[in-house]
C-alpha cells in the first residue's frame, strides 16, 4: 500500500475542507473510530515484528501527518471565521463616549488652601472664628472702643439691639477678631493664619458686601517689625512663585497694631494672552514701567490688643497682617470681577474653577496652571 | 486732604520738587492719592495784550480784537466779552489749548465770516473762580508772552489721606512739620500776632456744659466789611477743594484747612444776651448752614443765646447767625469740645463736616488763643474793624501725657537700629520734649501718642520704614507638622472629593431673602441684619440650600440643562445665650438633566432623588461617616417632596445628612421648574475622626476560600422598605453573611395584590473550612426566619 500516496490525498482534502463541519467530517473519516487511518491502525497488531517494523511507522506518519493538517486546518479556519465576525462588528468611534461631569474647586476655596499649605511650612496653624461676632471681639477688644471714629469707618451690618444685652451683635467686618480669640484660648506663643468671610455694607463695582480675607498673626518674645517684612515677602514669594516680589511699606494707622504698616507691591501692566492688560506682580514700583499697588494692612499688634487677650503685653508681642483673599485669587489667576465669585454662574466656576486634583503641595507646586 | 505746594511752602523751607514732596509724604504716612498740576491745564495759554478792538461786522455783541501774544504778528480773535478793550492785558488761550473747565480744545475758526485764532478767557474757564461776567483783567505791568501759569504761580495740588489718628496733620501746618521732621526742608514756625483788645467784650460768654465744652474763647470785633477774601486766599481755598464765599466765612475756613482748627463767625445782630455752650434740650431744633433742619437732644452740647440754638458745637453752625455781606459786628468762637461728644452727635444727626472731622479726631487743645489771634489778625487785615478784650470761659486740657521710653525698643519692636542722638532728634521736630532719662513730653495736640509703642512709630516713621531689614521667623527644627484641625482636614478632603464626583463648589451670599431664611429655617430662629443692604440679603442663611437653587434657578435661566451644584459653608443659628452657632455644612444641588439625549443612552435622563442619595452615602464616606450603619428615614423637612426624601442618620436621633426631590412648592418659591434634586450634609453631627498617631489600621488577611453567593427571593407586603428586609437579611447569620445586596424589585403579574417580590443576593464567607450542605441550609433557615419577622415569605 502506498501510505505516502494516501498521506497526500488525504492532507489535500483537509487542506481543501470547506468549513470547520466539514472538517469534522474529514477527522470522522480519517481518526474517527471507524476512520480509514484508525482501521490501517488496527492492522498493525495482526502483523509479524518484522512487518511491524517496517509498516509500522509508515502508518503512524501516516496518522501525524493527518492530524497535523487537521490542527492547522482548523486553526486556520478558526482565524477566517473570527475575522468575518470582528468585519461584522466595526463600529463608528467617532460617535462621542459618555460624558462624565467635570467639577471644580472654586477659586477662593483653592487660594484658601494655597495660604495654608505655604503657612503650614512657616509653622502657621489655620484658627476659625464666628462671622456673626460681638461688637466686644471686632471693635473693643481691637481698641476700637464705641466712641472711635474708625468704627463708622467700617460699614457694618449690625443685628438688632438686644433688650438687655451687653454686647451688640454684628457681621465681622474683618478676620481681625479670630486673633483676640485665638489668644484668648491657647496662650502664647502663637501663629495662626485664619482665612474666612467678612462682611461690610458696600456693593459697587469692586465691592461685594461678603469677601474673604485671610488673617495673620504671630505672637512670640522678640517679634518685630523685620519678622513682618520678611513673612510677607517669603509668603507672596511663594504665592505668586516668583522671586522678584517687592514690598513698600508705608506708615498707616489701624487701631489694633502700633506701628501700623501699610504694604504695598510693585507690579507691571503687561498685555495677556487675550490681548488685554492686566497687572503682574514683580518688580520694584519704582522702576520704569511700574507701579506701586495697595495690598494690605498689617504692623506690630497694639499692647492694648495683648492685653484685652489676657496676656502681658511686657512679655508677648508680634505682628499681624490682614489680605484681601478674593484680591489674592484675582491677582494670581486673572480675575477681573469680584462680583462673578459669589453669582455661581457654572461657567465662570468651570473657567476659573480648578480640578479636584491641583490640590497644593509643597513638593507638587502650591500654584495651579491652567 | 488737598493743599497747593505754594501753601505748603508757607511753613515750609524746601527746593523740593512736587514730586519729592509726595514720595516724602508716602514714606512718612500720608498716603498721596492724586497730585494735580494745574501748569500743565494751563499749557497753551499765555499773558496777551489787546491792541484793537473793533465790533464784529455780523454780530452785535462781538468784537473782533488784534491781540499781541509777544512772539510774531499779533493774532486776530473774536470775543464776546463786554470788557474786551484795546489797552487791557489778559489772558489768551492760543490754537490748541484745552480749555480746564470744559475740556474743549481751541482751534483757529471762522466766527461769523470772520477769522479767531483762539479764545479771551473768563476767570470760570480757567477754573481759578467763578466770574463770568467777563474776561480775565490783569494788570497792567503783566509780562506779554509769558505763559499764564508762570504769571499766575499756579501752583500744583497734593491730595493725601489724612489717618484718622493724626488730625494735627489735617491743616498744611502740621504737615508742613513732619516734613521738615522727616529732612525735606526747615519747619517755619508761624509768628502768631499779639492783638490786644480796644473795648471790654460786650458779649456774655460761657459754658455751662463744662463736660461737653471745656473751654470757649471768643471776642467781638466791630465794624468789619465782609467783601470778597484776597485772590491769595482764595487761590489756596480752591486748590484745597473750598469755595470762596465772602472774606469772613473764607478766613475761618482758611484757619482750618491752614492749622486744622475750625471757628466760628456769628453775625452780632442776629444774636441776642449771653452766648452759651450748653445741652440741648429735648424737642429743640436747628435749622443748619445746610440749610437742613436737625432735631436736638439732651446727649448733645450747642451753642445758644437767648432766643435758641445757634450752632451745631463743632458740626455746624446754624443759618440764621451766620455772617453775610452786610454783616458788621462779629462774635468770634473757638471752642474745645469733648471728642467722643462731638462724634456721638455727628453720627446721632449724620452730619459729615469738616469741623466735625477735626473735634471728633481731637484738635489741638493748646492753640485757642493761637488760633482766635491768627483769626482777629486776618479779619483786621482783611476786613478791617476794631477787635474787643477776648473772653475766656473754661479751661481747655493742659496736662501733658508723659510716656516712659527706652530707645532700644525702636530694635525691639521696630526691628531697625536707630542712634539715640537721631531718636532725639526726630522727636523734638516732632514737638516732643525727651529728657535725659527718656521720659518723653508728648505734645498736647498728639491725641494719638499713648504708649511707647506709638513713639516707636514716630521715630521709625520719620526715620524711614525702608531701612526696616528682612528678618526671617525662626523655623521649626524639621520637617514642617500638619497644622489643619479635624474638621478643615475633613472639610477639603469633602471638597475635593465632591469636585472629582462631577460637582462644581460655589460659594453664595451668607444672606438671604427673610421669606427664603425662614422657609428653610423649620422654626428656628434666624438671625436678621438691622441694616441690610437690600431685602433680599437681610436674613443670615439657615441651610446653603436656598442659596444653591436661587444659583441654579439664574444658570438655568442662563440656558443651562444641567446643574451639579455644591458649597461648604455655614448654616447660621442663635445659641441659647444669644451668640452665633454656626454649623459647617455640605450643600449640594443637582437640577435638570443627569444625562442629556444621546445616540446610545436615548432621552435625555433627569435628575432623582437616588442620584442625591448616592452623593449622600459617597461624600459621608469620605468623611469618614459609617454608611453601613446609616438607617434612611424620613423627615428630610418641608423644603423636600414627601415622598421621595428622606434623612441619613446614625441611631435614630442623629442627623447627619438628608436628600431628596425638593419640594414643588419650593421650587416654585424660586420659580425654577426644572427637576432639583439636593443634599445637605451636616458636618457638625459627624463623629469626630479619632486622632492621635495611629496609623495602623485594624489586621486583615484576605480570607483563603472563596466566598459563595445565594439567591433569595421575597414576597413582601407592598409597603415594606426595601433596606429594612435588606437590612434584617444582613444580619441574620453576621458569621457567615458579609454581603446582602437588593437585585431586583418587582410588581404586578404573578405577585399577589399588596405585595412585591425583592429579591437579594447574600455573599457567604467561609472561614477556615468550607460550607457544607447542611451548614448552607441552616444560614437560609435563618434568613428566611429573619426575614419572615417582617412579614416576608420566601417565594418558591
Amino acid at each position: 500500500m502506498n501510505y505516502d500516496q494516501l498521506g497526500h490525498e488525504a492532507v489535500a482534502r483537509i487542506a481543501a475542507a470547506g468549513d470547520l463541519d466539514a472538517l469534522e467530517s474529514l477527522r470522522v473519516e480519517f481518526l474517527g473510530k471507524q476512520g480509514s487511518v484508525s482501521a490501517l491502525l488496527k492492522t498493525l497488531g495482526g502483523l509479524t515484528p518484522e512487518e511491524r517494523k517496517e509498516t509500522g511507522p509508515k502508518i503512524h506518519g501516516l496518522r501525524e501527518s493527518v492530524s497535523d493538517a487537521l490542527a492547522a486546518r482548523k486553526a486556520d479556519l478558526e482565524a477566517a471565521e473570527m475575522e468575518a465576525r470582528l468585519a461584522t462588528e466595526t463600529i463608528d468611534l467617532t460617535l462621542p463616549a459618555p460624558d462624565t461631569p467635570k467639577g471644580s474647586i472654586h477659586p477662593v476655596s483653592q487660594v484658601m488652601d494655597e495660604l495654608a499649605e505655604i503657612f503650614a511650612d512657616l509653622g502657621f496653624a489655620v484658627a476659625t472664628g464666628p462671622e456673626i461676632e460681638d461688637d466686644w471681639h471686632n471693635f473693643t477688644a481691637l481698641n476700637m472702643p464705641e466712641s472711635h471714629p474708625a468704627r463708622a469707618m467700617h460699614d457694618t451690618f449690625y443685628f438688632p439691639e438686644q433688650a438687655g444685652a451687653e454686647k451688640r451683635m454684628l457681621l465681622r467686618t474683618h478676620t481681625s477678631p479670630v486673633q483676640v480669640r485665638t489668644m484668648l484660648e491657647r496662650g502664647a506663643p502663637l501663629r495662626i493664619i485664619a482665612p474666612g468671610r467678612v462682611y461690610r455694607s458696600d456693593s459697587d463695582a469692586t465691592h461685594t458686601p461678603m469677601f474673604h480675607q485671610v488673617e495673620g498673626l504671630v505672637i512670640d518674645r522678640d517679634i518685630h517689625l523685620g519678622h513682618l517684612k520678611w513673612t510677607l515677602e517669603t509668603f507672596l514669594k511663594a504665592f505668586f512663585e516668583r522671586d522678584d516680589i517687592v514690598l513698600r511699606l508705608r506708615p498707616s494707622y489701624f487701631p489694633f497694631t502700633e506701628p501700623s504698616v501699610e504694604v504695598d507691591v510693585g507690579f507691571a501692566l503687561e498685555t495677556g494672552p487675550d490681548g488685554k492688560a492686566r497687572r503682574v506682580l514683580g518688580g520694584s514700583g519704582d522702576a520704569p514701567g511700574h507701579a506701586w499697588m495697595e495690598l494690605l494692612g498689617s504692623g506690630m499688634v497694639n499692647a492694648r490688643v495683648i492685653e484685652f487677650a489676657g496676656l502681658d503685653p511686657s512679655e508677648w508681642q508680634g505682628f499681624a497682617f490682614g489680605v484681601g483673599v478674593d484680591r489674592l485669587a484675582m491677582l494670581k489667576y486673572g480675575m477681573d470681577d469680584l462680583r462673578a465669585f459669589f453669582d455661581g454662574d457654572v461657567r465662570w466656576l468651570r473657567h476659573y474653577g480648578f480640578s479636584a486634583f491641583d490640590q497644593p503641595t509643597l513638593s507638587g507646586g502650591v500654584g495651579a496652571r491652567p | 486732604m488737598k493743599f497747593s505746594l505754594e501753601w505748603l511752602k508757607y511753613f515750609l523751607d524746601t527746593d523740593a520738587s512736587v514730586d519729592e514732596v509726595a514720595a516724602k509724604l508716602n514714606a512718612i504716612g500720608f498716603e498721596v492719592e492724586d497730585i494735580d498740576d494745574p501748569a500743565q491745564k494751563l499749557e497753551g495759554f499765555v499773558v496777551a495784550e489787546v491792541l484793537t478792538a473793533t465790533p464784529h461786522p455780523q454780530a452785535d455783541k462781538l468784537q473782533v480784537l488784534t491781540v499781541d501774544t509777544g512772539k510774531g504778528e499779533p493774532l486776530q480773535v473774536v470775543c464776546g466779552a463786554p470788557n474786551a478793550r484795546a489797552g487791557m492785558k489778559g489772558v489768551l488761550g492760543m490754537a490748541g489749548a484745552v480749555v480746564p473747565a470744559n475740556g474743549m480744545q481751541l482751534k483757529k475758526a471762522e466766527l461769523r465770516g470772520v477769522e479767531s485764532n483762539g479764545m479771551m478767557c473768563s476767570s470760570r474757564e480757567l477754573e481759578l473762580g467763578d466770574d463770568h461776567d467777563g474776561i480775565i483783567e490783569l494788570a497792567g505791568d503783566a509780562p506779554v508772552g509769558t505763559p499764564f501759569a508762570e504769571f499766575h504761580g499756579a501752583s500744583p495740588v497734593i491730595d493725601i489721606s489724612v489717618n484718622p489718628n493724626r488730625p494735627d496733620c489735617m491743616g498744611v501746618y502740621g504737615i508742613a512739620r513732619d516734613l521738615a521732621a522727616a529732612g525735606l526742608g526747615t519747619f517755619k514756625p508761624f509768628a502768631v500776632p499779639a492783638i490786644g483788645g480796644d473795648y471790654p467784650c460786650p458779649v456774655e460768654i460761657r459754658t455751662d456744659d463744662p463736660e461737653g465744652c471745656p473751654a470757649f474763647y471768643g471776642r467781638v470785633i466791630r465794624a468789619v466789611g465782609n467783601g470778597q477774601s484776597p485772590g491769595w486766599m482764595q487761590a489756596r481755598l480752591i486748590a484745597a477743594g473750598q469755595r470762596p464765599i465772602s472774606a469772613l466765612v473764607d478766613i475761618t475756613n482758611y484757619v482750618m484747612l491752614a492749622f486744622g482748627r475750625p471757628a466760628h463767625a456769628y453775625d452780632l445782630a442776629k444774636l441776642n444776651g449771653a452766648v452759651v455752650a450748653r445741652r440741648a434740650k429735648a424737642g429743640e431744633q436747628v435749622l443748619a448752614l445746610n440749610e437742613k433742619t436737625y432735631a436736638l437732644d439732651e446727649t448733645m452740647t450747642v451753642i445758644a443765646d437767648d432766643t435758641g440754638v445757634h450752632d451745631i458745637a463743632g458740626i455746624m453752625g446754624g443759618e440764621h447767625s451766620g455772617c453775610s455781606e452786610n454783616t458788621s459786628d462779629v462774635l468770634l468762637e473757638i471752642a474745645y469740645f469733648e471728642p467722643e461728644r462731638i462724634g456721638a452727635t455727628g453720627r446721632a444727626l449724620g452730619i459729615a463736616s469738616d469741623a466735625r472731622t477735626r473735634f471728633e479726631r481731637g484738635v489741638d487743645p493748646a492753640f485757642l488763643d493761637d488760633g482766635l489771634a491768627i483769626l482777629t489778625d486776618l479779619i483786621l487785615r482783611i476786613c478791617g474793624g476794631t477787635p474787643s478784650d477776648v473772653v475766656r470761659a473754661g479751661a481747655p486740657p493742659s496736662q501733658p501725657k508723659v510716656v516712659s521710653y527706652d530707645p532700644a525698643l525702636c530694635r525691639k519692636l521696630g526691628g531697625v537700629d536707630i542712634a539715640e542722638d537721631e531718636q532725639r532728634r526726630i522727636l523734638a521736630a516732632l514737638d516732643f520734649e525727651v529728657s535725659p532719662d527718656w521720659q518723653v513730653t508728648v505734645p498736647l495736640r498728639r491725641h494719638d501718642i499713648e504708649g511707647a509703642a506709638d513713639i516707636v512709630e514716630e521715630v521709625v516713621r520719620i526715620h524711614g520704614l525702608d531701612k526696616v531689614e528682612s528678618v526671617a521667623l525662626p523655623r521649626h527644627d524639621g520637617v514642617a507638622l500638619p497644622t489643619a484641625t479635624a474638621l478643615q482636614a475633613m472639610e477639603r478632603r469633602l471638597r475635593r472629593a465632591a469636585a472629582a464626583r462631577g460637582l462644581n463648589e460655589a460659594v453664595t451670599w451668607s444672606f438671604l431673602p427673610v421669606a427664603d431664611a425662614e422657609h428653610f429655617a423649620a422654626g428656628a430662629e434666624v438671625w436678621t441684619l438691622a441694616n441690610p443692604i437690600s431685602e433680599d440679603m437681610k436674613a443670615m442663611r439657615p441651610s446653603l440650600l436656598p442659596g444653591l437653587i436661587a444659583a441654579a434657578k439664574r444658570n438655568v435661566d442662563r440656558g443651562a440643562s444641567s446643574l451639579r451644584l455644591f458649597e461648604i459653608g455655614r448654616r447660621y443659628f442663635v445659641a441659647d445665650d444669644g451668640s452665633s452657632d454656626e454649623r459647617p455644612t455640605l450643600g449640594i444641588v443637582l437640577a435638570g438633566e443627569k444625562t442629556p439625549r444621546g445616540w446610545a443612552s436615548g432621552k435625555a435622563v433627569p435628575f432623582d432623588a437616588f442620584d442625591a442619595k448616592a452623593e449622600a452615602l459617597a461624600l459621608l464616606a469620605e468623611a469618614g461617616a459609617p454608611v453601613d450603619k446609616l438607617q434612611v428615614m424620613g423627615e428630610a423637612g418641608d423644603q423636600f417632596h414627601p415622598g421621595q426624601s428622606a434623612t441619613l442618620r446614625l441611631g435614630p436621633k442623629t442627623v447627619l445628612a438628608r436628600f431628596g426631590m425638593v419640594h414643588p412648592a419650593t421650587a416654585r418659591r424660586f420659580d425654577i421648574d426644572v427637576p432639583i434634586a439636593a443634599v445637605e450634609i451636616f458636618l457638625d453631627a459627624l463623629p469626630a475622626r479619632k486622632d492621635g498617631g495611629a496609623f495602623a489600621r485594624a489586621a486583615y488577611a484576605p480570607p483563603a476560600l472563596q466566598s459563595v453567593t445565594r439567591d433569595f427571593a421575597f414576597l413582601v407586603p407592598e409597603d415594606l422598605p426595601a433596606g429594612d428586609l435588606v437590612r434584617a437579611v444582613r444580619g441574620a447569620d453576621k458569621a457567615s453573611i458579609v454581603d446582602a445586596r437588593l437585585f431586583d424589585m418587582f410588581a404586578g403579574q404573578g405577585v399577589p395584590d399588596g405585595q412585591k417580590s425583592l429579591a437579594i443576593e447574600v455573599t457567604l464567607q467561609p472561614g477556615e473550612k468550607s460550607f457544607t450542605d447542611e451548614d448552607l441550609k441552616a444560614i437560609s433557615e435563618k434568613v428566611t426566619a429573619s426575614a419572615a419577622k417582617l412579614g416576608a415569605v420566601l417565594r418558591g
